[in-house]
Order: structure tokens, then sequence, then C-alpha cells
């Protein structure tokens, strides 16, 4: 069966930029977990679990120009989002953490769970996850028209 | 330049200088130990490998008071009623953010059951800087100011306890505060009797198994998951049992 392709370049351009959004991030990650040695927490695998498969369907949708895209990005992005957003509000305290013994796996909160001097990782992941989800809604906007 | 070539040297480039970067942060890291590695996370104990019982060496009876066993020893700090039915024994760090939030939970359990519960404290200093901690409640124990400090302790533990760089003087600090005789204090903490309550404490500790900290037993059995509830139902169940059976 054929592709339906996206017409037009601008159109394309969301496609690649979430593409890079999600290559960004799972290399991002990859970096933090194996080169910085930071091992990730519960929370954050399944975030990866979310996002690593978004840099490999959105590079190929973007190779093919796969107007469907969204259809299997989407709700990849919303469910990797939902648990960033969990994550981010229990780094935030807005939410109780349940309480997990020390020195037993990586905690989710805490000094650990931030990068370049400050910056929580969870609401860098919210951010990526988000900006998947809104240039899939865009692109998605523009296939249907 | 096509749609395809572009999706391609992107990736290319992608995984180019993430090679890059790795490169270099390795060998940045070579250079200069970074935080990074000394926030790498404390090694399981369960990995450690656990002496055999026969090697063990029996604590010197000049130091330490026969012992009762690896859940309870007679120099462990015990809070509440000393003849109580039910022995909470609790290993625990004073730097560590789960033993803080555990605090308060096994505090309204001994609160519940007055004259039932008491709670065996036992060191399990798996962080960075805590043994010295625990070495000011030692100290704060041979001036009857155990409870005031493991209180003032755990309550400024986000000032003092940083997993990277423990600050252990606003420890010092946050035990004056409590009413510890600093100047007495600091000799006794030095004391060598509790370099053998915490070589022993960490030893009945691969004993018993434990994995990090709190790890709690309730009369020398461990809870079926870690859990608030858990401990709760525990003490009530082995509270009814015990008083069952006399």
């Amino acid at each position: 069966m054929a592709v339906k392709e996206i017409r037009g370049s601008r159109t394309w351009l969301l496609l690649l930029l979430a593409w890079a959004v999600a290559l960004i991030s799972t290399l991002g990650a990859l970096f933090i977990g194996e080169i910085m040695g930071q091992a990730p927490c519960v929370l954050c695998w399944f975030q990866r679990a979310f996002m690593f498969p978004l840099a490999i369907v959105l590079g190929i949708a973007a190779l093919r120009s796969d107007a469907d895209i969204w259809r299997y990005a989407l709700p990849l992005s919303l469910a990797g989002g939902l648990i960033a957003a969990y994550h981010t509000l229990q780094y935030f305290e807005i939410i109780p953490a349940p309480i997990v013994q020390c020195g037993v796996g990586p905690s989710c909160g805490g000094a650990g769970m931030t990068i370049l001097g400050g910056v929580p990782l969870p609401l860098l992941a919210l951010g990526s996850f988000a900006a998947i989800a809104l240039l899939l809604l865009l692109l998605r906007k523009r296939v249907q028209s | 330049m096509s749609k395809r070539a572009i999706v391609i040297l992107t990736a290319i480039a992608a995984i180019s200088i993430f090679a890059v970067a790795g490169f270099l942060y390795d060998r940045d890291r070579t250079a200069t130990p970074s935080p990074a590695q000394v926030q790498t996370p404390v090694q399981p104990p369960s990995q450690i490998v656990r002496p055999q019982p026969q090697a063990q060496p029996q604590p010197q009876a000049s130091v330490i008071a026969p012992a009762s066993g690896p859940f309870v020893r007679a120099h462990s700090p015990v809070m509440g009623p000393p003849n109580a039915k039910v022995t909470i024994a609790e290993f625990f760090d004073p730097a560590c953010e789960s033993c803080r939030a555990f605090y308060p939970i096994v505090k309204q359990i001994m609160a519940a059951f007055p004259n039932d519960v008491r709670l065996v404290i036992r060191y399990t200093p798996l962080h960075k800087g805590s043994d010295e901690a625990v070495r000011i409640l030692e100290a704060a124990r041979l001036q009857n100011r155990f409870e005031p400090v493991i209180e003032t302790l755990l309550a400024m533990q986000p000032n003092w306890a940083s997993h990277g760089a423990p600050n252990l003087e606003k420890a010092w600090q946050a035990a004056a505060i409590a009413g510890l005789d600093l100047a007495r204090a600091r000799v006794d903490a030095a004391k060598p009797e509790i370099t053998e309550i915490l070589r022993q404490d960490l030893a009945d500790f691969k004993t018993v198994n434990g994995r990090g900290t709190p790890t709690f037993f309730v009369n020398e059995k461990p809870l079926p998951s870690f859990g608030a509830q858990q401990l709760y139902d525990m003490v009530r169940d082995e509270i009814i049992r015990v008083s069952g059976t006399k």
C-alpha cells in the first residue's frame, strides 16, 4: 500500500523538527545515563520507553514523508508526556512521592535529577514530549485540511 | 537537497556529535574527577560478598556487652518501653531521606501502641559522611540527648546531608541547637567503642540481607514489602499474636 505522502516542505519541516527533538532527547538521555553514569530511576525508564521509539519512527516517517505518522507518534508522545508530567509534579513536591529505600536503585527525586547546574530532568522531558505532541498536532491539521 | 538527504545527514550529524561529546566528556573526567563520579549511587550491599558466618570475628567482649543476635544488639539505642513485647529493628541511616520520612511514621506507630512497641536503632551509614552523623548520635546518647539530637539531625537533614558533598559541620551545629555539649561530644565521638558499634551494625545489616535504608524487622521478621502501612499492619498483628499466646 502506498504511503500517503506529505505535500509541501513546511509541513514536512514540522515532522523533521519533531524528529530532531526526539533524537536530541534520546541521545541526551543516553549521554546522561551511559556516559555521565547517572542511572535512570523507574519513572525515567518509563519515559525512555516512549521517547526512544519516537526517535526511530519519526525518522523513518521523515524519510518517507509519511502523512499518517501522527496516528502512531502522537499517542506515544502523549503517554510519555503524562509520565513526565507526573514525574515533574513529584519533583516539585506538588504530589507526594512514594518513599523508597535509600541504596536500592536511584531515587526519582533530589539533586541527581538535575543537569546543567539545576535544570530538572523531568521538566526537560515534559518539554520534549509536549513539543513533539504540538508539532504532530500541527502536522495533523495540515495534512487533514 | 532532497528530504531524504536531510534526514540521513541529520542522523549522522546527531550520532557524530554524541560520539564526540562522549569522547570529550570521558577525557575531561579522567583529567579531573567530576561531581558525577562522586555522585555514583551507593553500591547495593547485596553485591558485596557476604562474609561467611564462621569467618566473622565475634565482637571483643571487653568492648561490647554480649550480643543478642543480628537484629538487636546490647549496644543499640532503644526508644519506647525497654521490655515491650514487640521490637521494631530499624536499620537506619541519618543521611537517608527515606529514614527521615519514616521517622514520624514509626513514632506514630509507637504512639498507637504505647506499652507494646520498642524501637531499636541499628546504624547503617550507607551515605557519604553519615558515619560521622552516627558518631554525633552516639555522643548525644552519652549526654542523654539522643532523642532531641536525632530529631534535629533529621529535621535539618537537607542542610547537611547533600549526597554529593555532605557538610557535617552543619550537622554538629544542628546537634548543638538540640542541646549537645559540643566540646565533650567531639571527644566522645572519636571513641573506638563507636567504631566497633558501626562495624557490628554494618556486619549485621549484611547478615540479615539488608538492601537499603530503612530496613525494618518486626520481632526479627522482615516486612512483606516496603511501606508504612505494611509496617503498621505487621506491628499490630504481632501484638495480637504475642498477646494471644501468653
